[in-house]
């Protein structure tokens, strides 16, 4: 089974051709550049550095979010066009839980993080049992330094993951103190790899009606809706 | 006998979700559109990132359902033509991030048209287009008048330099209190009433084919603040009336005065403020005295945001041996050139 994963959710641009269980090759890249130009020539090199023709695709997986909206949303247009028009089945994976499967062998809770500005990030509590990634707290959008004192109450060692952690590190620590610990720089890059195999083990999602999980409302949609409370 | 030339069509610069197949540039075999209209209607305009959400739940939607009518697979299409700009960029995005995917699927040639190039080929679907021509493009974003010598050459002569005259439209309706778009209750609303009111019209300076509707804009708000503060009452369909006479006014004059200067064999009307019956009745009128002139205005379905026009504009593009490659991108400002 030839599986594409694609994460653009975020800072960073993922795609990865997996192959059963062999990772046949993966693009990653850190920086601030627009998705929108080179997600598709990232797909393009890597299928042809594999000698594998678009069609002979029969999964695609792609990072759902949450966030970047205008990010995450060019990463799901294409994978929703590409299992749609290939006519193959596609699977949505939290951007949280890809970045959470970096911690596989750590003994504790693994948190992945986005910075959401002001103070916020979008974040979710994982772990693995029995080489099971299971997600302990769905994702959600939360002031951090409130994150941080309900990590507490839990009383056991977390992992932060994502390249924003260090953003956040001193609300992190000042809460944890010596059970916050960060991973290393090469820990830190969610991994389309990662994605593609979290995806094959998911149900398929019905592929005109899959959207981001954007986890709150344009905000003009929250506007009117309080207004509409009065 | 040459090959027919099928174009997949896709359009998402605002707030229409639209795909289309047309045949050879001029046969519309399928024109699909989702508004999402009802949508902005609560927020009284056009909000980027809920235009943007939307796009996304229809996209697959509504390319499969052109691809249907049409009765084609993508195996039989010669090209997909997306709109890349101008336009909200989040909107445009998922538009060619979806022609992307599909040209690389399909390993089809991919065409990036301007979104203005794609209301003036809608005429196209009406009636072959004869050279010399002027296009008349008029819409929520645009007032524009441009000059095309040949297919896919544009030169534009006059332009707005401040509001477009669809803004005005849907400003003035705020301020007449009508519910939002606008822009068609002004046209029926100015059809009951009188041209009572004396608004200025902006010619600008000798010889210029630009417009402004900002200070007329301004004129309608002051005059019926003024009204307001004196206690009296302006009709507002004798509003309507007086500030479409001057819109009217001065987009027909500027028209026929270019294209008696530019000698042109065709005059064509574009973009959505072309479905407006005030502005076709009047240029039909004024341009009768031109004789040897022919007027296009393509029906109502064909001036609003559409992808057979874009299908359209792109399949002269194609012939002319235009191609865009995977890093095709959204470009909110392009220009027409
Ligand atoms: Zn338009």
């Amino acid at each position: 089974m030839k599986v594409l994963a694609i994460d653009t959710s975020n800072v960073v641009m993922g795609v990865a051709l997996v192959e059963d269980h062999i990772i046949k090759g993966e693009i990653v890249t850190n920086i601030k550049k627009d998705h929108s130009t080179r997600l598709m020539p990232a797909i393009e090199l890597l299928l042809a550095n594999c000698h594998v023709a678009p069609k002979e695709l029969d999964l695609i997986v792609v990072a759902k979010g949450p966030g970047s909206y205008t990010g995450v949303r060019i990463g799901v247009t294409v994978a929703k066009t590409l299992a749609w028009t290939l006519n193959i089945p596609i699977v949505g994976v939290s951007s949280l839980e890809a970045l959470a499967a970096n911690g596989r062998y750590f003994n504790g809770f693994i948190c992945p993080l986005f910075d959401a500005r002001r103070g916020q990030i979008y974040t979710g509590l994982y772990r693995y049992y029995e080489e099971q990634l299971k997600c302990v707290e769905d994702d959600r959008i939360v002031l951090s330094n409130e994150w941080a004192r309900s990590l507490k109450e839990k009383n056991e060692p977390v992992l932060f993951l994502g390249s924003d952690a260090g953003l956040h590190k001193d609300i992190l620590i000042e809460a944890l103190g010596p059970l916050a610990m960060f991973a290393p720089p090469s820990m830190q890059l969610p991994r389309p790899s990662e994605l593609a195999f979290l995806g094959m083990n998911k149900e398929r999602e019905e592929v005109h009606s899959f959207v981001p999980n954007y986890v709150r409302l344009a905000e003009a949609e929250l506007n009117w809706l309080a207004k509409q409370k009065g | 006998m040459n090959k027919d030339i099928y174009v997949l069509g896709i359009e998402t610069s605002c707030d229409e979700t639209a795909a289309a197949v047309v045949k050879n540039g001029k046969e519309v075999l399928s024109n699909v559109v989702a508004s999402q209209i009802e949508s902005h209607k609560r927020f009284g305009g056009v909000v980027p990132e809920v235009a943007s959400r939307h796009h996304v739940e229809q996209i697959t939607l509504v390319i499969e359902e052109a691809m249907n009518k049409a009765r084609l697979s993508f195996s039989e299409l010669d090209a997909i033509a997306v709109t890349q700009g101008p336009g909200l960029v989040g909107a445009l995005l998922i538009g060619v991030n979806a022609a992307k995917a599909l040209a690389f699927a399909h390993q089809l040639p991919l065409i990036g048209v301007h979104h203005i190039a794609g209301h003036i080929y809608a005429n196209r679907l009406v009636t072959e287009m004869k050279f010399p021509l002027l296009a008349l493009v008029v819409s929520g974003g645009h007032t524009e008048l441009i000059y095309m010598r040949e297919h896919g050459v544009f030169e534009v002569i006059g332009e707005t330099r401040d509001d477009a005259a669809g803004e005005a439209y849907d400003k003035v309706a705020r301020a007449l209190r009508l519910p939002y778009p606008g822009g068609p209750h002004i046209d029926r609303l100015a059809h009951e009433g009188n041209v009572a009111i004396d608004l200025p019209r902006a010619w600008l300076e000798e010889g210029s084919y630009d417009f402004s509707f900002s200070g007329l804009k301004s004129a309608v708000i002051n005059t019926l603040h003024n009204a307001e503060q004196r206690g009296e009452t302006i009709e507002p369909k004798d509003m309507a009336a007086s500030f479409q006479a001057s819109v009217i006014d001065v987009l027909v004059t500027k028209t026929v005065k270019a294209a008696q200067e530019y000698g042109v064999r065709q005059v064509l009307l574009a973009g959505g403020v072309a479905a407006n019956k005030g502005l076709r009745a009047e240029l039909e009128r004024k341009m009768s005295e031109l004789t040897e002139v022919e007027l296009v205005i393509p029906p109502l379905s064909l001036c609003t945001d559409n992808a057979a026009m874009i299908a359209a504009a792109g399949t002269v593009l194609f012939e002319k041996g235009r191609r865009a490659n995977m890093a095709l991108n959204a470009d909110p400002s392009l220009e027409l050139e």
